[in-house]
C-alpha cells in the first residue's frame, strides 16, 4: 500500500527528470517530455486511489499534524493531477507560440522547463490541500505561487507577458506578506498554528477571540487574492490575459481550487463567529457583481475568461457562506472541465487566428467539432441545465436558499442573466457571424481526445453527478 | 412510449447534424412523435387521474432524485399538441439557405425540451427540459431571423434565462418548503405530501409568488411581457410557431401542475396581483394589438393577450375555470401556430409584413386568405373551434366561481373587463384580416403563387383539430376535470357554483354522458 506523501515526492521526482533530461538530452523532440509528464501523472493519478487512510487529524502527532490524507485532500489531489495532466496536453499544442517568444539555439530550447514547472506547482498544491498547519500552508503556498512566477512570465520576450508577470509577483508577494502577518497574530492570540487545536482553543478562549479575527482577516486577504475575490482581484485580468494561455487555465483552474481548499480549512475554526461569516458574505456579493459586470464588455476571450473567473469565485463564495462543503467542491468539479475545454478550445484557435472574439467569427463553418466544443463549454459556464455548470450553481443555489440567504439569492441570479449575455456572444461569434477564412483548423489526435473527455464529462456530470458526490461522501 | 416522444426528435436532431437528409429525417420524426403522441392521449385512463406509462431511472438516491417520465391526461394534451404543432412547423419549414442541417435539429430540439417537459414527473427534469430550448431558440432567431434579430435574440433569451432561474429558486423553495421525509423531487410524492397540508401556509406564498414571476416571464405576463412580440416577430416562422403555440405553454403548464396541487394558499393569497396583471395582458396588451402597423408584431402581442384569459382561468381556482384553461392552451397552441405558419408564407412571397404594403391577397392566394381566416377566427373565440370552448368554461368559471375580497367580487368584475378583451381581438383580427386580404391588391403582388398543395396539408391538420376540438370540447372536459376535481375540492366542503355552472354547460350540449361530481374550491 501506499502513504499519501509519496505521491507528492513522486511528482516532484517526476519534475527533476524531466529537467534533467531537458538539461543533458538536447537532440530529442521536446513534446515528449510532456508526453512522459502525463503518462506519470496518469500513473500517480491511478496510485491515488490505493492511498492507505491517515490517521486522525484531531490528535495526530509529528508529521501528522502538519499534514493530512483525508478524503478532501485525496480528491483534491486528483483533482490537480488531472488538471496538470489536461494542461501539459495544452502545453503540448502551445509548444510553437513558447519558442517563438524564447530565444534560443535550438528552436525548442526552454520547452522542457515550460513541462517540469507544472509539475512542481502541481507537488505544491497537492501539498497546500494536506496541509493542516499555518506554516506547512505558506510553505505550499510559496512553492506553488514560486512555480507560477516563472511560469505566468515564460514567455518573456513578450511585453504583456513581462507585464503579467511582474503584476502577479509584486501582488502575489504582497499577498503572502500578509498571510505571513495573519499567520503571526493568530498564533499570538492562541499559541496555535495546527488548525485543529487552533479550534479548541478558539473554543476555550469564550467571547475574547479580537486579536484571532484580526489575523483571520489578513489570512482572508491573501487567500482572497489567491481565489480572486473582490476587492483582491485587480490582478486577474491583466495576468490572465498576458500569460501563456496554458498557465492561465491552470492558474484560473488549480491555483483556485487549492485556494478555496485551504479557505475551508481555515475556515472551519472560524465560522462559529458571527463576524466571519458577515466579511465573506460581503466579499460574495462584490464579487458577483464585480465580476459579471465587468465582464459585460469584453472583447477578448481570454480576458472574458478571466473576468468569469472572478464571477465564478462568487458563486464559490455563496457556498463558503453557507458553508455547503460539497456544494463547493462539486462547483470547483464543474468549474475545472468546463473551464479547461474552454481554454483547450481557445489555444488551439487563437494560434490560427487570435484571443478576440471577433476572432471566433464563423468557427462553426470552419471547423465544427472545436464550435460545438467551444459551445459545450460556454454553456455549461452560463449554467444551462444538463451541463456540469448547471448542477454546480443547483446546489449553491440549493445551499442559499436553504440558510435564506435572501441577498446573495436575487443577486446570484441576476448576475446568471449577466452570464448568459457575455458567454453566449462567444456562441454569436461562432455561430451567427460569418468570416472570410474558411479553412479548417487542424486539431492533432491527443487534444481531440481531451476535447471528448472534457466534453463527455460536463455532460455526464451534468446528467448523472452522483458518483462525485458519492466520492465526497465523509 | 413516453420515453419514445421524448426522445424521438432528439435522435433525429442528433442524426440531422451527423448528416442525414434534414428535411426527410425531421418530417419522419415529427410524424412518429405525433403518432405515439395520438396513441397516448387515446390509449390512456383518463378516468384515474394519475400517471401512467411511468418510467422511472434513479439518478441521485441521495437526492431522490430519479429521471421518471409518464403521463397523465393533462400532460398527454400538452404532449399531443406539442406534436401536432412540432409536425406542422417542421412541414412549413421551406428552403434553407445556410446551414439546413442545423435550422431542423434546432426545430427538434426545442420540440423534444417541451415534450420532455411535459412528459416529466421529476421537478428537475420538468425544469431542465424546457432550458434545453433556450440555445436552439436563440440559434434560430440569431442565424436565421429576420427585422432586427440581434436585439429580439438577445432580449428573448436572457429573459427567459432570468425567468427560468427565478422558477429554479422557486422549485428549490417549494422542494425545501416540505418537512424532510417527504422532500422529494417526484411530483406525485409532493402532491400528495401537499395534499395533506405538509406545507406551511406562510411558505406557500413565498413559493407562489416566485413561481408566479418565474412562470410569468416565461408565459410572458404582464408586466413581463415585451421580449414575446420582438421574438415572435424576428424569428423564422416555425420558430414562431414552435415557441408561441408550445414552449409558451410550459409555464402555464407548471402553474396547473405545481401551483394548483400544492399551494392554494398561495393562489388565494395573490388572486388580486394575478387578477391585475392578466388584466393588463388583456386590456392593456389588447390595446397595443390594435395599435401594430405590421402583421408578426400583431400576432405576437395577441398571443400575448390571449395568454390574460388562461390566467384568468388558472386564477379563477376552481374544476370549470382550469378545465377551460387547459382547452383554450391547447386551442391556441393550434391557432396561433397556423396564423404564424400562415403569416410566414406571406413573409416568404412578398418580403413584408408591413400592413401598408399588403391588401387584396385573397384574390390571388384564395387558400392561404382561407386559412388565415380561420385561425383569425378561431383566435377572437368564434364557437365551433376550440377557442371558444375554453373561453366560454373560463368567463362562466371566473364569474360564477371566484371569491369575494371584502365586498368586492374582484372575479366578476375581471370577468367582465376581460370579456371585452374578445371584442378587442375581433378589432385587431378582423382589421388585420381586412388590410392583408381583402381590398384593392397591388401591381407588384399579382404573380403571388398561393400556399402549393404539400403546405395544404398541415394547415389542414391545425384547422381539424381546432374545429375537433371546438365541436366536442367535452372530450377535453371529461379527461382533464377528475384530475384537477381532487385538488381543488381539497379545501372546500361546500358544493359550490363551478359545478352548476359545469353542469349548465352540460345541458347546454345535450346527449352527454355525465361527468362525475366535483366540488369547486371556494373561500367562503
Amino acid at each position: 500500500m501506499i502513504t499519501a506523501p509519496l505521491l507528492e515526492i513522486a511528482v516532484l521526482v517526476l519534475g527533476m527528470v524531466i529537467l534533467m533530461i531537458e538539461a543533458f538530452a538536447a537532440k530529442i523532440d521536446k513534446r515528449l517530455l510532456a508526453f512522459a509528464g502525463i503518462i506519470g501523472l496518469a500513473i500517480i493519478l491511478f496510485a491515488t486511489f490505493f492511498v492507505v487512510p491517515s490517521p486522525s487529524p484531531s490528535n495526530a502527532t509529528g508529521f501528522w499534524s502538519f499534514y493530512t490524507a483525508d478524503r478532501l485532500a485525496i480528491f483534491f489531489k486528483q483533482f490537480a493531477l488531472l488538471t496538470t495532466m489536461v494542461v501539459l496536453v495544452m502545453v503540448i499544442d502551445y509548444a510553437p507560440v513558447v519558442s517563438k517568444w524564447l530565444p534560443g539555439a535550438a528552436p525548442q530550447t526552454g520547452l522542457g522547463e515550460f513541462v517540469a514547472l507544472p509539475l512542481f506547482a502541481c507537488a505544491g498544491l497537492m501539498y497546500l490541500v494536506s496541509a493542516i498547519d499555518f506554516i506547512f500552508i505558506f510553505v505550499a503556498l510559496e512553492l506553488v505561487s514560486i512555480s507560477f512566477y516563472v511560469l505566468v512570465s515564460f514567455t518573456r520576450r513578450n511585453p504583456t507577458t513581462l507585464e503579467a508577470g511582474t503584476k502577479y509577483l509584486i501582488l502575489s508577494a504582497l499577498s503572502a506578506a500578509f498571510l505571513v502577518y495573519g499567520i503571526a497574530w493568530i498564533f499570538g492570540a492562541t499559541g496555535q498554528t495546527n488548525l485543529y487545536r487552533l479550534a479548541a482553543a478558539l473554543a476555550n478562549a469564550g467571547g475574547d477571540s479580537a486579536a484571532a479575527l484580526l489575523g483571520i482577516v489578513f489570512v482572508l486577504v491573501a487567500l482572497g487574492f489567491k481565489i480572486a475575490a473582490v476587492p483582491f482581484q485587480i490582478w486577474v485580468p491583466d495576468v490572465y490575459q498576458g500569460a501563456p494561455t496554458p498557465v492561465t487555465a491552470y492558474l484560473s483552474v488549480a491555483s483556485k481550487a487549492a485556494g478555496f481548499v485551504v479557505l475551508i480549512r481555515v475556515l472551519q475554526p472560524f465560522m462559529n463567529l458571527p463576524q466571519t461569516e458577515r466579511l465573506i458574505f460581503v466579499i460574495a456579493l462584490l464579487t458577483l457583481i464585480y465580476g459579471n459586470l465587468a465582464a459585460l464588455p469584453q472583447t477578448n476571450l481570454k480576458r472574458l475568461l478571466a473576468y468569469s473567473s472572478i464571477a465564478h469565485a462568487g458563486y464559490l463564495l455563496i457556498g463558503v457562506v453557507c458553508f455547503d462543503v460539497r456544494a463547493i467542491i462539486f462547483y470547483l468539479v464543474a468549474y475545472l472541465v468546463m473551464t479547461l475545454l474552454s481554454f483547450a478550445v481557445l489555444i488551439i484557435v487563437a494560434q490560427k487566428t487570435g484571443e478576440e472574439i471577433s476572432d471566433f467569427d464563423g468557427l462553426a463553418k470552419r471547423s465544427p467539432f472545436l464550435a460545438f466544443a467551444m459551445l459545450i463549454g460556454m454553456v455549461s459556464l452560463a449554467g444551462l441545465p444538463f451541463t456540469a455548470g448547471f448542477l454546480g450553481k443547483f446546489y449553491i443555489f440549493y445551499a442559499a436558499v436553504l440558510q435564506r440567504e435572501i441577498a446573495l439569492v436575487v443577486v446570484g441570479v441576476i448576475t446568471v442573466g449577466c452570464g448568459f449575455y457575455y458567454y453566449l456572444k462567444v456562441v454569436r461569434a461562432m455561430y451567427w457571424q460569418s468570416d472570410s477564412r474558411t479553412d479548417a483548423i487542424p486539431v492533432n489526435s491527443l487534444s481531440r481526445v481531451t476535447i471528448s473527455a472534457l466534453i463527455v464529462a460536463t455532460i455526464w456530470l451534468g446528467v448523472y453527478p452522483q458518483p462525485i458526490l458519492d466520492a465526497l461522501k465523509h | 412510449m413516453v420515453l419514445f416522444t421524448i426522445f424521438c426528435p432528439i435522435v433525429a436532431a442528433v442524426l440531422i447534424l451527423v448528416g442525414a437528409p434534414a428535411r426527410k429525417t425531421a418530417l419522419a420524426a415529427s410524424v412518429l412523435t405525433f403518432a405515439a403522441a395520438l396513441f397516448l392521449f387515446v390509449s390512456l385512463d383518463h378516468a384515474s387521474g394519475d400517471f401512467q406509462h411511468v418510467r422511472s431511472f434513479s439518478i441521485s438516491p441521495e437526492w431522490r432524485l430519479n429521471f421518471a417520465t409518464g403521463v397523465d391526461s393533462l400532460s398527454a394534451i400538452m404532449v399531443l399538441l406539442a406534436s401536432i404543432v412540432t409536425l406542422a412547423a417542421v412541414w412549413f419549414t421551406g428552403r434553407i439557405e445556410k446551414f439546413e442541417n442545423a435550422f431542423y435539429a434546432c426545430l427538434l430540439l426545442i420540440s423534444a425540451g417541451a415534450i420532455g417537459a411535459f412528459a416529466s414527473i421529476d421537478l428537475f427534469f420538468f425544469y431542465a427540459f424546457h432550458e434545453l430550448a433556450l440555445i436552439p431558440t436563440f440559434l434560430l432567431i440569431g442565424i436565421w431571423g429576420n427585422g432586427n434579430r440581434v436585439a429580439a435574440a438577445w432580449k428573448i433569451t436572457i429573459y427567459l434565462a432570468i425567468g427560468s432561474f427565478i422558477l429554479l429558486i422557486g422549485l428549490i423553495l417549494l422542494y425545501q418548503s416540505f418537512p424532510l421525509p417527504s422532500r422529494s423531487f417526484d411530483i406525485r410524492v409532493l402532491r400528495t405530501a401537499a395534499a395533506m397540508g405538509q406545507i406551511a401556509p406562510d411558505a406557500q406564498r413565498h413559493v407562489y409568488l416566485l413561481l408566479l414571476i418565474g412562470f410569468g416571464i416565461l408565459i410572458s405576463l404582464f408586466p413581463f411581457h415585451t421580449w414575446a412580440p420582438e421574438a415572435y416577430a424576428a424569428a423564422p416562422a416555425p420558430a414562431a410557431m414552435l415557441h408561441a403555440g408550445v414552449l409558451k405553454k410550459f409555464g402555464l403548464y407548471g402553474l396547473l401542475r405545481l401551483a394548483i396541487p400544492m399551494l392554494p394558499e398561495g393562489a388565494r393569497h395573490w388572486a388580486t396581483l394575478l387578477v391585475v396583471l392578466l388584466l393588463g395582458n388583456i386590456i392593456y396588451v389588447g390595446l397595443v394589438t390594435i395599435a401594430q402597423k405590421r402583421l408578426d408584431w400583431m400576432l405576437g402581442y395577441s398571443s400575448v393577450m390571449h395568454m390574460g384569459y388562461i390566467f384568468l382561468g388558472i386564477a379563477s381556482f376552481g374544476v370549470l375555470g382550469v378545465t377551460g384553461a387547459v382547452v383554450l392552451m391547447f386551442a391556441h397552441g393550434l391557432s396561433i401556430a397556423l396564423l404564424f405558419g400562415i403569416a410566414g408564407e406571406l413573409r416568404r412571397r412578398t418580403g413584408t409584413l408591413a400592413f401598408d404594403e399588403l391588401g387584396g391577397l385573397a384574390r390571388v392566394m384564395p387558400f392561404a386568405g382561407l386559412a388565415f381566416g380561420i385561425g383569425a377566427f378561431a383566435a377572437i373565440g368564434l364557437p365551433g373551434f376550440a377557442n371558444f370552448a375554453g373561453e366560454i368554461m373560463i368567463f362562466f368559471g371566473a364569474f360564477r366561481n371566484g371569491w369575494e375580497i371584502g365586498q368586492f367580487h374582484i372575479f366578476q368584475i375581471a370577468t367582465v373587463l376581460a370579456l371585452w378583451g374578445v371584442v378587442l381581438s375581433t378589432v385587431y383580427m378582423l382589421r388585420a384580416y381586412r388590410i392583408t386580404f381583402m381590398g384593392s391588391i397591388r401591381e407588384q403582388w399579382q404573380k403571388l403563387p398561393d400556399l402549393s398543395p404539400m403546405l395544404r396539408v398541415p394547415v389542414t391538420l391545425l384547422v381539424a383539430a381546432l374545429l375537433c376540438f371546438g365541436f366536442c370540447p367535452q372530450f377535453f372536459v371529461r379527461s382533464v376535470a377528475p384530475a384537477f376535481g381532487t385538488f381543488l375540492s381539497a379545501n372546500s366542503d361546500t358544493q359550490t357554483s363551478s359545478q352548476v355552472a359545469m353542469r349548465r354547460l352540460q345541458t347546454a350540449k345535450p346527449g352527454r354522458e355525465h361527468a362525475p361530481q366535483k366540488r369547486g374550491y371556494s373561500m367562503r
